[in-house]
């Protein structure tokens, strides 16, 4: 499984890349395997305040529909547009495809997650 | 011997033999003997099928059907003969679910007809195939109204709503972080300032207005402004209606309705003691994925060619952290598989003009009863096929002339709520009626009145 | 988009100016309804137009698309297809039944209340429980039934805070959905390495805060929980209650009982283990039965015994209310009560004998030919793994199903239990015979043989029925659900 090295990882396989303030979230490519092909993505509204662990988005799949969570407070900042016609491009490239961006209120709260080693012994334990 | 059981012994031994055992008993041998169940089943042994037909026609028997002004949510309407003989098919009756498309096509294009009808008779492009009843398909509304706004938790419902539709939303979200808050009725309606009112009060917690048309008593809701009013408070407006009113009154869709939701025993099923029927929802397609049960797309084959297949699943059974969910698993198939192939046979022109035979033999009966017997009318204004009046004698002497003439009257509202007044009466006249059958009940209804 | 002929829906093939449906001549004076404009449509329901006979021709050819028990083998795991007896067409079709309006009398009514009656009498001997409803519509409508029989139970109790319910990681899909609607928080047990229950499992959750466990027995894989005492006193000890899905009650009547394991509440699926026809996906029933001290929680009204008859009770303080709108599916109650007389209680238990024995030969039959994770015994059903095939040869479970498929055999349930990976679920019930189970047997064989030898062709299955393999994906990005939506295919 691919994990690239510059990215936070979570324990429900979202992937996060730090600009400056900003959260920029996606799902990691063990996540997008297991959905299978990604039929649907709903986004949150704009500027809508989360705390961490809210659910923000909703994926869906041919057999399963599932949360991604707010790794991190804040606001929502950007969503990815080209999801809405073209939800297949995460399972084409899931490290390419960013979901949604954070605008954090509290950055400390990126302290917790995995980095690329320690996700990739994750995915092994998992097995 | 028992038909259904077609093995022979010799059979039995073979299959014994094969699976290495001397008896069926040894493939029980892992039950626990404390729990055990080592005596015969204390009920009467196996019966031959005539003798089971004489016995379900017994109690058949017992039951005393009547010719039918009681409607209260289903209804005497005429059945094409077309319907249960088509129905019947058993390719239809004994098939499963159709997860197995290329094997289900007949099922699958039925379903997706099916939607398609509930969808023009709506006005609401989107459908399933049916949920359980028009009673919990109510409460599957409220859950989609309540999971399309974050943090509202109050469903508004009017209170000329069916009594059963209101207990079981009551059961349904009772244990859930739900509220729902009665709309007062004024003279059996629920007017626009009471909605407008409710709304300014609880602003953007509320997620939806439930209101069904025609109501419980009978009487047709004015909801003009209930649209705006509604969708200016951000919420979502749900109607329940009779399918066959659809025929000649406003749709849902035409009232700016979110969602659409009622029960279609009238489409081609009789009243059986109130079940099977099926439930149908429509809905606007802002809201496409957040359907509550079955739901049957088009698609393409490896080939290109059409194809119908059950889709959006994933939203089945998923649990999501918010305060309402779908269980919902099955659908009523073969219910809706009647109720297809009425809305087909009847035709644009039949769906017209069953409406319009509904709309005049209530009138008809209503006029004659309040004008010639001065009955109180309780419903005002416009009716479809049911109507509320007055009564001013006991039940008794109400009922008892009806009894001996084998006519089921109507009923009492406050049977099922007992909040409302005890005189009230509530009385349905189908197209089926006859203006002999109207006569017979004039005549009942003189001689309660004495 | 090719769309043959035949494919054409009803709007489709539209026919403006075909008669439709005759009304008798209206003797009803007319002009008597005075509806003001604003109440009247403006836009007709654009209905399909087609003659009687279009009609006919349409539908009826329709359910020649479609595959049913009557036609062949339907072994699908803890669906329990087992043959519906036309007998009990028969009986649903007595007007003394069908014409009856839920809103007349209890003396109108002794019929149909003295079937209901006797039914739930019948379920309970059966089960070993005290009481019940026959409200709810489906299994899943009776697991939400029985939840909220717990959340009563508990209220009255005082004892709001038992939230948590137990539930095995391979249970259906429907009881996580259902205890969560009803309120409940889910914690989900794992099974063990031999796929049963283990019920240390559960201590960790034995406190106060415990509201029970939702469990089927035979489990989904078709194994007796041998430890079901066990766990019902550790349930018990804690204050909980236990809940039994009754899928698989095919397996177990008349040689034991969920009452006598220790449940609480009970769901049975009448349209599995009582003959009634599935229809395409319903109407079934799911009635819910009881132990004694719930029985003041259940919802109204409740069949009583009155004077020699029958009446609906109302007059329960505690109940939870209602689940559906009536008394629940009449005309499914009625087929199931036939079934019960035409099979008593000595054919009941024959039932099940002969629906292990049915199982049992099946997977003697085939642990040699695919991979059996409990080679057996079993009870009512059995689950093989294509997980070891799939590596090797590429075939996967949904290959051999569509390989049955295209052999004019619908296939087993796959993918389900979750906890076996490329599973198929095999119930054959006991209405089969042994010819029709040889030659399962035999065509799983076959295509065994072609996952080594042609994988290829297994993976283009089936090539002989109305349709192919459905893009599942395109009906769920780009979905067009009624005619209305045509406009929005992606092509």
């Amino acid at each position: 499984m691919n994990v690239p090295e510059n990215l936070k990882y979570t324990e429900s396989h979202e992937w996060i890349r730090v600009e400056g303030d900003v959260a920029v979230i996606g799902i990691t490519d063990y996540a997008q395997d297991a959905l299978g092909d990604i039929v649907y993505v709903e986004m949150p509204d704009a500027d809508l305040a989360v705390t961490k662990g809210d659910e923000a988005v909703n994926i869906e799949s041919v057999k399963v529909a599932e949360a991604v969570y707010a790794p991190v407070s804040g606001a929502v900042k950007d969503i990815n547009d080209d999801l809405e016609e073209t939800p297949e491009l995460i399972n084409k490239d899931a490290y390419g495809t960013f979901i949604y961006s954070i605008a954090m209120s509290d950055p400390s709260e990126l302290d917790g997650y995995m980095d690329a080693a320690g996700y990739k012994a994750f995915l092994e334990a998992q097995e | 011997m028992i038909p259904y059981l077609p093995h022979s012994e010799a059979e039995i031994e073979a299959m014994l033999k094969k699976i290495g055992v001397s008896s069926i008993e040894d493939l029980f041998s892992d039950v626990p003997e404390a729990v055990r169940f080592s005596k015969p089943l204390n009920m009467p042994d196996s019966m031959a099928e005539a003798d089971v037909f004489s016995e379900m026609g017994r109690m058949a028997e017992m039951n005393k059907t009547k010719l039918l002004f009681t409607g209260g949510g289903q209804y005497d309407h005429a059945i094409p003969s077309v319907v249960p003989h088509l129905t019947g098919r058993s390719e239809f009756v004994t098939a499963y679910t159709p997860y197995q498309p290329e094997m289900s096509q007949g099922i699958l294009q039925v379903l997706f007809e099916f939607q398609s009808a509930i969808a023009e008779i709506t006005g609401l492009p989107v459908s399933n195939a049916s949920l359980y009843d028009g009673h919990t398909a109510a409460s599957e509304a409220c859950t989609m109204a309540l999971n399309a706004r974050r943090k509202a938790h109050i469903m508004l419902v009017a209170g000329t709503i069916h009594p059963h539709t209101w207990t079981v939303l009551n059961s349904y979200f009772g244990d859930l972080d739900v509220e729902l808050v009665k709309l007062q009725e004024t003279a059996g309606r629920v007017e626009l300032k009471t909605l407008t009112a409710a709304l300014e009060k609880d602003g953007d917690k509320v997620a939806g207005v439930l209101v069904q048309t025609p109501n419980f008593y009978g009487a047709l809701e004015d909801l003009s402004g209930w649209g705006d009013a509604v969708h200016e408070a951000g919420a979502k407006l749900i109607i329940s209606a009779h399918p066959l009113s659809l025929g000649v009154l406003t749709s849902p869709a035409e009232w700016g309705a979110d969602i659409a939701i009622g029960d279609t025993q009238p489409l081609g099923l009789p009243p059986y003691f109130g079940g099977p029927s099926a439930g149908y929802i429509a809905w606007d397609k802002s809201m496409m994925r957040r359907k509550p049960g079955r739901i049957v797309g088009e698609t393409t084959d490896a080939e290109g060619k059409r194809a119908f297949v059950l889709t959006l699943q994933a939203r089945e059974q998923h649990i999501k952290r918010e305060r309402a969910t779908s269980n919902i698993c099955s659908n009523q198939s073969l219910a809706a598989l009647a109720n297809t192939i009425y809305m087909v046979a009847i035709g644009p022109g039949g769906f017209s003009e069953v409406s319009e035979r509904n709309l005049n033999a209530a009138a008809s009966l209503r006029v004659r009863l309040t004008g010639d017997l001065k009955l109180e009318d309780y419903s005002g204004g416009a009716v479809f096929n049911e109507f509320t009046v007055k009564i001013p004698v006991s039940r008794e002497k109400w009922l008892a002339p009806f009894e001996a003439a084998g006519i089921a009257p109507g009923f009492f509202p406050n049977n099922l709520d007992s909040s409302l007044p005890e005189n009230l009466f509530t009385i349905a006249v189908t197209e089926k009626r006859t203006a002999a059958e109207l006569e017979r009940y004039i005549e009942c209804a003189r001689e309660a009145l004495g | 988009m090719k769309i043959e002929p035949d494919q054409l829906t009803a709007f489709e093939g539209t026919r403006p100016g075909a008669p439709g449906y005759r009304f008798p001549d209206a003797d009803i004076p007319t002009g008597k309804a005075s509806v003001p404009g604003t109440l009247r449509r403006k836009t007709p329901a654009a209905l399909p137009e087609l003659s009687e006979i279009e009609t006919v021709r349409h539908f009826t050819n329709l359910s020649r698309r479609n595959f049913g028990v009557d036609l062949g083998f339907y072994p699908l795991g803890s669906c329990t297809m087992k043959y519906n007896p036309k007998l009990n067409e028969d009986t649903a079709a007595l007007s003394g039944f069908s014409a009856l309006h839920p809103l007349q009398s209890d003396e109108d009514s002794q019929g149909v209340l003295e079937m209901n009656g006797r039914l739930i009498e019948g379920l309970c001997e059966i089960t070993g429980m005290a009481g019940g409803t026959l409200q709810p519509m489906a299994g899943a409508h009776g697991e939400f039934t029985g939840m909220k029989l717990f959340r009563a139970a508990f209220r009255a109790r005082r004892e709001e805070k038992r939230t948590r319910l137990l539930i095995p990681d391979s249970s259906h899909g429907t009881n996580p959905a259902s205890a969560h609607l009803a309120g409940f928080d889910v914690v989900t047990i794992p099974s063990g390495a031999d796929g049963m229950l283990d019920p240390s499992a559960l201590d960790p959750y034995l406190d106060d805060t415990l509201a029970g466990i939702m469990l089927t027995n035979p489990s989904t894989l078709g194994l007796f929980e041998t430890s079901i005492q066990e766990v019902a006193d550790k349930i018990h000890g804690a204050g909980g209650l236990l809940y039994y899905d009754g899928a698989n009650l095919n397996a177990v009547m008349g040689r034991t009982r969920p009452g006598d394991m220790g449940f609480d509440v009970v769901h049975i699926n009448l349209h599995k283990t009582f003959s009634t026809p599935h229809g395409g996906g319903g109407p079934g029933a799911g009635p819910v039965l009881v132990k004694e001290d719930l029985l003041p929680f259940l919802p109204v009204p409740v069949m009583v015994k009155a004077g020699d008859g029958w009446k609906r009770d109302w007059d329960r303080p505690q109940s939870i209310g209602k689940v559906s709108g009536w008394y629940g599916n009449t005309a499914v109650l009625v087929r199931a009560f036939t079934y019960m007389l035409s099979m008593g209680g000595n054919g009941l238990k024959r039932a099940s004998d002969l629906a292990v024995l049915n199982a049992n030969y099946l997977l003697a039959s085939l642990k040699d030919v695919y991979n059996a994770p409990y080679p057996g015994p079993c009870k009512h059903e059995f689950v093989l793994s294509a997980k070891k095939l799939k590596d090797t040869t590429g075939i996967a479970a949904m290959d051999i199903a569509k390989g049955l498929v295209e052999n004019g055999i619908h296939p087993p349930t796959v993918y389900f239990p979750l906890i076996v990976h490329e599973c198929m679920m095999i119930e054959p019930t006991e209405t089969e015979t042994k010819d029709s189970l040889d030659h399962f047997v035999d065509v799983m064989k076959e295509l065994r043989e072609l996952a080594d030898t042609d994988p290829e062709a297994l993976h283009q299955m089936p090539q002989s029925t109305v349709v192919r393999r459905v893009d599942e994906v395109r009906a769920a990005r780009s979905p067009v659900l009624s005619h209305m939506m045509i406009g929005d295919r992606p092509d």
